[in-house]
């Protein structure tokens, strides 16, 4: 094959491997040009927004203190939410990926940082960091593809417990923080009896033992803090840690699920080049595109595409080479798959429904076989960069 | 809570509990990383301090006045404080000697800009005032001791002036005999220029300054034409290395090793190590070191989370364990061994790798 290692496909087919390799030197250079500029403005955004996240989460449990009046019940919670879903995206994700760690900030490094989620800071690290962002969207490898219990790609061997899986995609979003740790636990794994017992255990042990601590943070002491707001307050926390599970599982769902977002064979990826390694994140990434305040929201998780590029790059700067980017798309012919939020969590739905049946079963499929050539080109729900 | 106590008091037992309690409510987070957002001053925090005052001293040296968080110690004349600044968003530490008086509710660091100097061209040209500086507790054995001697030589070149000033401005009643020789380019470069001079004017201490631009530099072998009773005094030096090492040889040679102190501004780099792989196993990285280049370095250019102080071998604050493999001391040419499970202390400042090893960071 003249072009790539990457599965024979019709969207790469144009590129030599000389063209990919100058693809992943235009990459890098854009990622040097940010790592030479990194300084004191980015990490006053960093202290600005951990500063900022717990004087809300201060305030919002404080107000909750009274939540038994509905308005600081509604207050409070609206905060918390806000306050956990930042915690999580913008300031958790990122910093255990490493973005902060060139401060030499111990309280802001990947290696120090745990964050208001039931999975463990450091199984978290390794199934994210080390397995998802290495082996993204390789069948087999990334397990990020499905999570294990839905089939959300065609190449994906289905199984009748699929049938069932928008139940189980919903499921999963209303616990979603418990979903991460089963999955960074590697659950199914254990399950298949393909993980040595003890140290399933004792992985197992601190993860439920994170998990108490949480629950009786959020459902036992400050409830009892509140005194006669008790249950107000605990139905607050609930409601904070549900939006914070719906919220985050959707913005994640957008990251990888939605249709244009391409994945890869399992051996299409021995012997990878650098630019071979940038071209399968750029092919198997979307964005969402949307205000300011979208991207603060989503801990900048809407630029997927660069993040995927670069993961250890600071959040606040991938807006400011999102354009850089959707250039090198365009100049190399290549896909840039974006669109709003309901759209992209709209797609990503889609092929959960869709995969949920065989593929030689669904009726689409069945459309779209009668009317092939025209197809494929109109299937992609995609922004084509300016 | 008590610390002499065989067991905990109640009042401790108590206390305990309701730390144990904060965390619990706090969680994945401590309260102090509340507390922080609210006073990052306070007592139990990690220590702090905020500048409220730089006093420009000559035209490349400023004095920097901090007001430490409550945690502050205190300090001995003539110590140093360790102090982490942000430079353009990087956390760096650097050790400067504390040049005011003591009892004070601030303290005071003179640091003079060195080329390429990261940190102190930072403190010099664009610290402002109201930045919070991370500290440590004041450390250094330049000091007095117990009782001023009551013959004194202070033998400083450069920025070498400033524990020396430490020392100076809070001898206000020992009325020891104190000879201050001091070296530096030119008139207008002597920091606290000025009171030196008022000090020798009134008579508390005799001041030989030397101009290296019409002088050259100091002589150590011609020292007794500057002060005739070397023998008799106890000397504190500080300075450049070479003028150190000078000092320390003469001293020897005349048998009078033990009343010299000398404090040193910069590791003397003698030897090279030969290089290696270096394994940070806490952090999983693993970098190829030369042997010239310290671990400390190689690590934080790797992203490694390094402790970190002087960078000269003095402070210790740099120290982590060497689980396995040998290093070289860049000042002396050490090699340093460990077998698994010896776990040795190493200072990353001033140590490269001689072949591979495993650092516990």
């Amino acid at each position: 094959m003249t072009t790539t290692q990457i599965d024979p496909n019709p969207t790469t087919a144009h590129l030599t491997a000389e063209d990919v390799e100058n693809l992943g030197r235009e990459l890098d250079a854009i990622r040097e040009q940010i790592i030479a500029s990194r300084g004191e403005r980015d990490a006053a955004y960093i202290r600005k927004v951990i500063d900022g996240q717990r004087k809300l989460e201060l305030g919002s449990r404080a107000v909750l203190l009274f939540s038994l009046f509905p308005p600081a019940w509604f207050v409070g919670t609206v905060g918390l939410s806000i306050s956990k879903i930042v915690e999580n995206m913008e300031i958790g994700h990122n910093v255990m990926h490493g973005q902060w760690d060139w401060m030499r900030d111990s309280k802001i490094h990947s290696t120090t940082w745990e964050w208001d989620n039931a999975s463990p800071a450091e199984m978290w690290k390794h199934s994210h960091n080390e397995v998802h962002h290495t082996y993204t969207n390789v069948r087999g490898k990334d397990h990020d593809l499905g999570y294990g219990i839905m089939r959300v790609d065609e190449n994906q061997k289905w199984v009748p417990f699929y049938l069932a899986q928008p139940l189980w995609n919903f499921i999963n979003a209303c616990v979603f923080e418990y979903g991460i740790a089963a999955y960074d636990l590697q659950i199914g794994k254990y399950l298949k009896g393909r993980t040595d017992k003890a140290d399933f255990q004792a992985r197992a042990k601190r993860v439920l033992a994170k998990i108490r601590k949480q629950a009786a943070r959020d459902y036992l002491l400050h409830p009892l803090l509140s005194g006669p707001s008790a249950l107000p307050t605990l139905t607050a926390n609930l409601t904070a840690n549900l939006v914070r599970n719906l919220w985050t599982h959707s913005v994640i769902m957008c990251g990888h699920f939605p249709e244009g977002v391409q994945t890869f064979e399992k051996h299409s990826i021995d012997g990878e080049t650098r630019g071979e390694w940038y071209l399968r994140q750029m092919l198997g990434s979307a964005n969402i595109s949307g205000s300011r305040l979208l991207h603060f929201m989503s801990g900048n998780l809407s630029f997927q595409i660069e993040h995927h590029l670069f993961p250890d790059l600071p959040s606040n700067r991938y807006q400011e080479i999102a354009p850089k980017i959707q250039d090198v798309f365009q100049r190399y012919g290549l896909t840039y798959t974006t669109g709003s939020l309901p759209r992209q969590v709209g797609s990503a739905w889609k092929t959960v429904f869709k995969l949920s049946l065989p593929n030689d079963f669904t009726v689409t499929d069945l459309l779209r076989r009668r009317r092939r050539p025209a197809a494929a080109a109109v299937e992609r729900p995609v922004l084509k960069a300016a | 809570m008590t610390t002499t106590a065989p067991r905990p008091t109640t009042v401790g037992a108590l206390r305990a509990r309701v730390i144990k309690f904060a965390e619990r409510v706090t969680t994945p987070l401590v309260p102090a990383d509340y507390l922080d957002v609210i006073d990052p001053l306070r007592s139990s925090a990690d220590l702090r301090g905020r500048i409220v005052a730089i006093h420009p001293e000559t035209r490349d040296a400023v004095s920097v006045v901090i007001k430490p968080g409550r945690g502050w110690r205190g300090h001995t004349p003539g110590q140093y404080v360790r102090i982490g600044v942000d430079v353009d968003g990087v956390r760096q530490w650097r050790a400067y000697s504390l040049t005011s008086t003591t009892g004070q509710d601030t303290i005071a660091v003179t640091v003079k800009a060195i080329p390429d100097g990261k940190v102190s061209n930072h403190l010099v040209r664009r610290a402002t005032v109201g930045t919070i500086v991370q500290l440590d507790q004041a450390a250094g054995e330049f000091t007095l001791g117990e009782q001023a001697p009551p013959k004194i030589l202070f033998l400083t070149a450069g920025s070498g002036v400033t524990p020396v000033m430490g020392m100076l401005r809070n001898m206000t009643d020992t009325g020891s005999d104190v000879v201050v020789v001091h070296s530096a380019p030119t008139a207008d470069d002597v920091i606290f220029g000025g009171e030196l001079r008022l000090l020798a004017r009134q008579g508390r201490i005799r001041l030989v300054e030397k101009h290296t631009d019409v002088d050259g530099m100091l002589d150590v072998s011609t020292l007794q034409h500057l002060v005739d009773d070397l023998a008799d005094r106890q000397t504190w030096a500080c300075g450049p290395a070479g003028m150190l090492d000078a000092l320390e040889s003469r001293w020897a040679a005349e048998g009078m090793a033990d009343r010299l102190h000398t404090e040193r501004f910069r590791p003397t780099i003698i030897t090279a190590g030969d290089g290696g792989d270096v394994t940070f196993s806490k952090s999983g990285t693993v970098v190829e070191a030369t042997g010239a280049e310290t671990l400390l370095d190689a690590g934080e250019a790797a992203g490694v989370l390094m402790p970190s102080g002087c960078r000269m071998g003095v402070c210790f604050g740099c120290v982590v364990p060497l689980r396995q493999g040998a290093v070289r001391d860049l000042r002396t040419g050490d090699l340093t061994t460990a077998a698994p499970g010896d776990n040795v202390q190493i200072q990353t400042c001033v140590s490269a790798a001689a072949g591979p090893c495993d650092i516990d960071l």
